[in-house]
């Protein structure tokens, strides 16, 4: 068996007349966190709808799982969940038959008693019986989530995961991304924020202008980054200044 | 691939079982569908039924089967708002990258827009029993007119997907419904065709409702169906069919 869940080569793709991805390349490990990080409009859901199955390509390969999207793509979708940017939630369901749906569309053999264990591990109890619709944006990403794991899928993709999230619920998304990582679940998320990588992620692939700027561990990352400065406090270097350091070489050359 | 095939009833049943939930918690779909057409019988027959001459002895058995197609025309609009809201939160891009049939979602919408219209045209004759409607149809001729009724809420279901799925808002999905609501008005479906002026006359003898309620209502009344069946069947398997292939090449260019 190979060690990567995630293999992308030469990957492009336009738009029309707007050429978003222009030669994307990056491997993801097995049971790894990786984040693709980008500003918005960088053409992150693009990468993420084409890795699910929502998107062709227009060249490039992309393999999931050991399976050529273009070529297996039924086969990829028994191996992968999908949180998508938006909460994908029914708001006149209640959030536990929101979660049977789910299980029984993944042919689980018990539906409810599924639900009820992802309602208990989420904190969603309480509110199980009530409509969607009047959960808060933090409870319906909890639930959008939940959604993503009934059916335990080795990879699951989590595309902007925390935006518009108060600082509490964002929290609470990482803790769980965390635990999903520890039982072996392969975890590629998209986000604009350079912290949120800097604290869930492995690998850290930043995408700008249409290709893969740079790519490896934080520690590889660091790097990158000229030695420590000289200042009145010793600072370390952040993600942040990596980025901006590396944007603005770029856009000197 | 071969697993996926074997699930697709079972998945379709599932949405089925999702959408008609959000009938049954929508009031307004209720009424729309159900309620509104029976307050359109009640009128028609009690308060304008005196001064209409159809040539029949009982309006309501003259009535009945334009009231059954209102009743279907008016649930298109909600076909198409759940297609439309499915598409914009998201809901369809979660099921296609699932192990699902592609088609599993909108099959299930379809047969939803059937199971409905088929549970409210139930009431809504047992309203008309109520009210007085008798026929004398046997069997036969009565799953003949659920046959028929079946293809129309088919080929008009196939229509609202097409505008629910390309729709840019809410009120472009809904749109569909207004000239669909209008055909049962001019047509035979409340007074006899030769009692209206020339113009609106030919466009109400030509236009796709008048053969289907023609046919429905000799069907009930045991009367010869002559040529009215087939223009109705002509009309409603050309149109389902047209819209069935543009209503799929939409939903494919959508997921
Ligand atoms: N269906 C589409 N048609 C045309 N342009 C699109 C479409 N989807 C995305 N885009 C454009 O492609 C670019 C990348 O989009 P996206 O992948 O959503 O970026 P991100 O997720 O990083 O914010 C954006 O400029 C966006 O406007
Ligand atoms: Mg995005």
């Amino acid at each position: 068996m190979q060690n990567n869940s995630i293999q992308v080569k030469g990957l492009q793709k336009s738009y029309k007349q707007l050429n978003v991805l222009k030669g994307v390349d990056f491997e993801v490990e097995k049971g790894s966190i990786f984040a693709l990080l980008g500003s918005n409009g960088s053409g992150k859901t693009t990468i993420v709808k084409i890795l699910t199955t929502l998107l062709k390509q227009d060249s490039g390969t992309a393999v999931v799982n050991g399976l050529d999207v273009l070529a297996k793509p039924a086969n990829v979708r028994q191996s992968i969940s999908l949180t998508g940017q938006f909460a994908a939630v029914d708001e006149i369901l209640t959030g536990r038959e929101n979660l049977i749906m789910i299980a029984r569309l993944r042919h689980l053999s018990n539906p409810r008693q599924v639900a009820d264990d992802l309602l208990n591990r989420f904190g969603l109890t309480d509110a199980a019986h009530r409509r969607a619709s009047t959960y808060s944006g933090g409870m319906r990403r909890r639930l959008d989530i939940a959604m993503s794991l009934a059916g335990r899928s080795p990879i699951i993709f989590l595309d902007e995961p925390t935006t518009g999230l108060d600082p509490e619920a964002r929290i609470e998304v990482w803790k769980m991304v965390r635990e999903l990582a520890t039982n072996g679940t392969t975890v590629f998320l998209t986000t604009q924020y350079l912290d949120e990588a800097e604290q869930l992620a492995d690998q850290i692939a930043i995408l700008h202008e249409g290709r893969i700027i740079v790519s490896g561990t934080l520690a590889d990352l660091k790097k990158l980054f000229p030695p420590a400065q000289v200042e009145y406090i010793e600072k370390q270097p952040t993600l942040e200044d990596i980025f901006l350091a590396i944007i603005g070489k770029k856009e000197k050359n | 691939m071969e697993t996926i095939k074997n699930y697709f009833f079972s998945d379709m049943g599932v949405m089925l079982g999702r959408s008609m939930r959000h009938i049954f918690r929508s009031l307004d779909t209720i009424i729309t569908v159900t309620i509104m057409p029976i307050a359109m019988m009640l009128l028609f027959v009690y308060v304008l039924g005196g001064a209409i001459q159809t040539g029949t002895s009982n309006y309501v058995d003259y009535l009945l089967p334009g009231i059954l197609l209102i009743a279907i025309a008016n649930s298109v609009g909600y076909t198409s708002y759940r297609l439309f809201t499915d598409v914009q939160r998201g809901i369809f891009e979660r099921f296609n990258s699932m192990p699902i049939a592609r088609s599993a979602a909108l099959w299930g919408h379809v047969l939803t827009s059937l199971v409905s219209n088929a549970i409210s045209l139930v009431v809504i004759i047992l309203v008309a029993l109520l009210m007085g409607f008798r026929s004398p149809a046997g069997i036969l001729s009565w799953l003949a007119v659920a046959g028929i009724l079946a293809l129309f809420s088919l080929t008009l279901t196939w229509i609202a997907a097409i505008a629910g799925l390309s729709a840019k808002s809410v009120d472009g999905a809904g749109v569909i419904a207004y000239p669909i609501h209008f055909l049962p008005l001019i047509s035979s479906a409340f007074v006899p065709t030769r009692t209206m002026p020339s113009g609106v006359r030919a466009f109400a003898e030509y236009q796709p409702v008048t053969p289907i309620v023609e046919t429905i209502r000799a069907l009930l009344s045991n009367q010869p169906v002559g040529n009215e069946i087939w223009i109705a069947l002509a009309w409603c398997v050309g149109i389902s069919c047209i819209a069935y292939i543009f209503a799929m090449r939409v939903y494919k260019k959508r997921g």
